[in-house]
């Protein structure tokens, strides 16, 4: 089992979203985590979704989507060659006691503190999985009260775009 | 394009989104046409002005289905779907056939489909209306049959709300269609119609299903035609690349065991003249999948039948000894492969599909190619004859000597009953030998299935229609059905037995009133057969819940000639094997009603040679207890 990140190019239609999750769940593709967010066209939307399988069920993956009438382009974006974020907003107990510890790690990290009260903080942080596996690792012993992160985003480095050609195609039929 | 009169792309000079896309990355300069925007135009005309018409959107439906070339549709109405009857009332180019039941209607539409290759039309209104289309849709998608489901929905200001007769249709069929639609904007009705009837038709062909709100149909619109289609994600590969057909043409021209693995994809295609050209060529076996029975004739001396669970002995058996399968429009279905991982297990793997996601799927592939088959087919021939003209003809003598021999050994048969029944073998085989050419036979799903795709020799495409992916009783009636309205002229045969026939036979009405004079032969062995046979074998003969109680001996309940006499249908029932002949001959003459023939059979008769679910191939049966010995000859 091997982690991969695709990113989807889609029509800006309704029920897409349905349409891609719904496949995964019937192929019985395993999805790790999946964001969705329009891009700088209007009719196009992008899916990441990150997905635990072997290269063989990619591959399927990949063609079972290809199929999906809405689906414009299907990406695989390798960690050498993209850039990966997740967001992640965490309440961690802190009191007087320990508040300064939890500042402390937060500093580290560059994440930001956007809640106070008296027993506890809310810290914002972004990063790729690996950054914020380890800034949880390190808040844990204050004491995590909640969790919430997004799915993770990919764009590939370099100038070039992966939604030019999809683009092409939807203004002309536009 | 796979067949049919879609709507796309009759204008000269306008490529089709199938002609444009051939590679999948093509470049650039090569999609100098408007891809993914192809005028829709209307079959009569070549490039004719845009029409326009102020309409309500209900004709504006009716005027994108003329414009469409749609002739029949097969279709019952209800409330939502009100609307859209009053004006097809009044056109001449539709026909709507009123069926009793939706599911009727969506088989008959597959029906249809299968004998002519055209789009199947299916109507229904909302909620029950629609969820009754939920079979024959799932069916028609796993058998990649092209047809448009039109339902209607609820007002849009109620969907979303519970509404009488509101079933979210889109969202239920979204996993069984290859695409579906929600229209609530009347303006979208005809570029909608004109993409269902294009995805359906192109590609791989499935259904797809368009919903449209009671609210859309009454309001007023704008009717024009021809429309642009705006597909931007849509555009199947049906060219294949020459790279991977040469290499191809490279391994059969090498192999010493070739096998054609024939799957229905080349039904669909069309493809039945290049699949005999190859075979012809490349002097291989061919065997020809549930789905393709009759793609290449059953005379062919290379034809040695269906693959299997219940396939020929010599066809299993060349699969799993072959040196080479070229799989053309097979999916490797477990039906077929059995126990994946001991298929074919010394072959080299060739699988060409028009679907990408086919390929590699099930089995490992060696060289994949994606197009449509009659492309693929057409350019592997000529491939393979510069490959023998270079390197000379493979001698496959020995290959030959070794199938001739499973055949000659092995070949299909049947033992007569000895319960005092008729043989259901014998009854089906005679109905083959004694049928008009071209006839058209559609089954059931049991074990009469198996035995007309046994014991029916097929010469032609499109004359064997059956439920092969989903395995739904109750398909043969209304198939038959939309099989004869498409094909008037030939006589159509359903092969039925009495669980299936009792799930869908409410369509002899249809067939009465609509002058639609199928023939029925009703295998009636009084039992779920094909499950009974799975109790004899492996539930230590405790027959839970198969019987049926219709056969001779029986209560009869219910007594299919009475049941017969009351849709005005011929009923004959036959009890001896001397009356066999005459009950046939007999059908085979009635021309003006339907006809049911009530062939009472044995029970205890079994499907041979099996292959249980789940072993090798190589563990297959021919009769049983008796399993070939494979190498008695190393």
């Amino acid at each position: 089992m091997s982690r991969h990140t695709l990113s989807v190019l889609v029509e800006n239609k309704p029920g897409v979203l349905t349409r891609v999750a719904g496949l995964f769940a019937r192929r019985a593709f395993n999805i790790h985590s999946l964001a969705v967010g329009p891009t700088e066209h209007d009719d196009i939307s992008r899916i990441t979704v990150v997905v635990d399988v072997e290269d063989n069920p990619l591959e399927q993956v990949t063609k079972q989507l290809n199929k999906l009438v809405h689906v414009l382009k299907i990406v695989e974006l390798d960690q050498p060659t993209s850039v990966r974020r997740e967001l992640m907003l965490v309440k961690v107990r802190a009191d007087g006691a320990n508040r300064t510890g939890v500042l402390e790690v937060v500093e580290l990290f560059r994440a930001k503190v956007v809640d106070v009260v008296p027993d506890a903080v809310t810290v914002e942080a972004t990063g790729n999985p690996e950054k914020l596996a380890a800034l949880l690792a390190a808040l844990e012993p204050y004491g995590v009260r909640e969790i919430v992160k997004s799915g993770t985003l990919a764009i590939g480095r370099g100038s070039r775009s992966i939604t030019d050609r999809a683009l092409e195609r939807v203004a002309r039929t536009a | 394009m796979v067949q049919g009169t879609p709507p796309a792309a009759a204008r000269p000079g306008v490529p089709t989104p199938a002609a444009l896309a051939g590679a999948p990355k093509p470049a650039p300069a090569a999609t100098s046409g408007p891809r993914g925007r192809v005028a829709a135009a209307p079959r009569t005309s070549g490039g004719a002005a845009v029409s326009t018409e102020q309409v309500t959107g209900a004709q504006s439906i009716v005027r994108s289905l003329e414009e469409i070339g749609v002739e029949t549709i097969f279709g019952i109405p209800g409330g939502a779907i009100l609307p859209l009857y009053d004006p097809l009332m009044d056109s001449a180019r539709l026909r709507h056939i009123l069926v009793r039941h939706e599911q009727g209607g969506g088989h008959a539409a597959s029906g249809y489909a299968h004998a002519t290759g055209k789009v199947g039309v299916t109507m229904a209104t909302s909620g029950p209306g629609a969820t009754n289309l939920v079979t024959p849709i799932a069916d028609a998608n796993i058998d990649s049959i092209p047809m448009v489901a039109i339902t209607g929905q609820v007002a849009e200001s109620l969907i979303g709300t519970d509404g009488f007769q509101e079933a979210d249709i889109v969202g239920i069929t979204m996993p069984i269609t290859k695409h579906n639609y929600l229209v609530t904007d009347p303006a979208e009705i005809p570029r909608v119609l004109a993409e269902a009837f294009h995805i359906a038709s192109t590609g791989r062909p499935g259904p797809v299903l368009v919903d449209i709100a009671k609210s859309a149909m009454q309001a007023a619109t704008t009717f024009s035609w021809p429309q642009e289609l705006q597909l931007p994600g849509y555009h199947p590969v049906t060219k294949p690349h020459t790279k991977q057909i040469k290499e191809a043409a490279r391994l059969l021209a090498g192999a010493r065991r070739p096998v054609l693995y024939v799957g229905g994809g080349t039904v669909r295609a069309n493809a039945s003249p290049e699949l005999r050209r190859l075979a012809d060529v490349s002097g291989a076996a061919v065997v020809t999948t549930l789905m393709a029975r009759g793609v290449l004739p059953d005379t062919h001396p290379q034809n040695l039948g269906m693959p299997g669970m219940h396939g020929t002995v010599p066809a299993v058996a060349a699969l799993q000894k072959a040196d080479l399968v070229v799989a053309l429009g097979a999916r490797f279905d477990d039906r077929v492969t059995g126990q994946l991982s001991t298929f074919a297990p010394h072959a080299t793997i060739v699988h060409a599909d028009v679907d990408p996601a086919e390929i590699g799927k099930n089995r490992a592939v060696d060289v994949p190619i994606v197009g449509d088959m009659k492309e693929v087919l057409g350019d592997l021939v000529p491939e393979l004859e510069r490959e023998h003209a270079a390197h000379g003809k493979p001698d496959l003598a020995a290959w030959w000597h070794q199938i001739d021999d499973w055949r000659e050994t092995y070949p299909l048969g049947f033992t007569e009953p000895t319960d005092g029944h008729l043989s259901p073998h014998a009854v089906i085989q005679r109905l083959g030998q004694l049928a008009r050419p071209e006839s058209i036979f559609v089954a059931g799903v049991g074990q009469h299935q198996m035995w007309a795709a046994q014991f029916i020799r097929y010469e032609h495409p499109r004359t064997w229609i059956n439920s092969g992916g989903l395995g739904t009783m109750g398909f043969a009636v209304p198939a038959a059905m939309g099989a004869k309205v498409g094909q008037p002229d030939r006589d159509v045969w359903a092969v039925d037995g009495d669980g299936c026939f009792q799930m869908t036979n409410q369509e002899l009405a249809t067939c009465t009133i609509n002058d639609i004079p199928i023939k029925v032969a009703l295998i009636n062995n009084s039992s779920l057969g094909m499950v009974r046979q799975w109790q004899s074998l492996f539930y230590d003969n405790r027959y839970s819940n198969t019987d049926l109680h219709t056969g001779r001996g029986t209560q009869r309940v219910p007594d299919f000639v009475k049941l017969a006499d009351a849709y005005g249908a011929e009923g004959i029932r036959v009890e001896h094997a001397s009356d066999v002949d005459a009950a046939i001959k007999r059908a085979n003459e009635i021309d003006d009603r339907p006809v049911v023939v009530d062939f009472n059979v044995s029970r205890d008769a079994m499907v041979w040679p099996m292959v249980a679910a789940g072993v090798s191939n190589d563990e297959i049966q021919y009769a049983r207890g008796i399993s070939p010995a494979w190498d008695r000859e190393d």
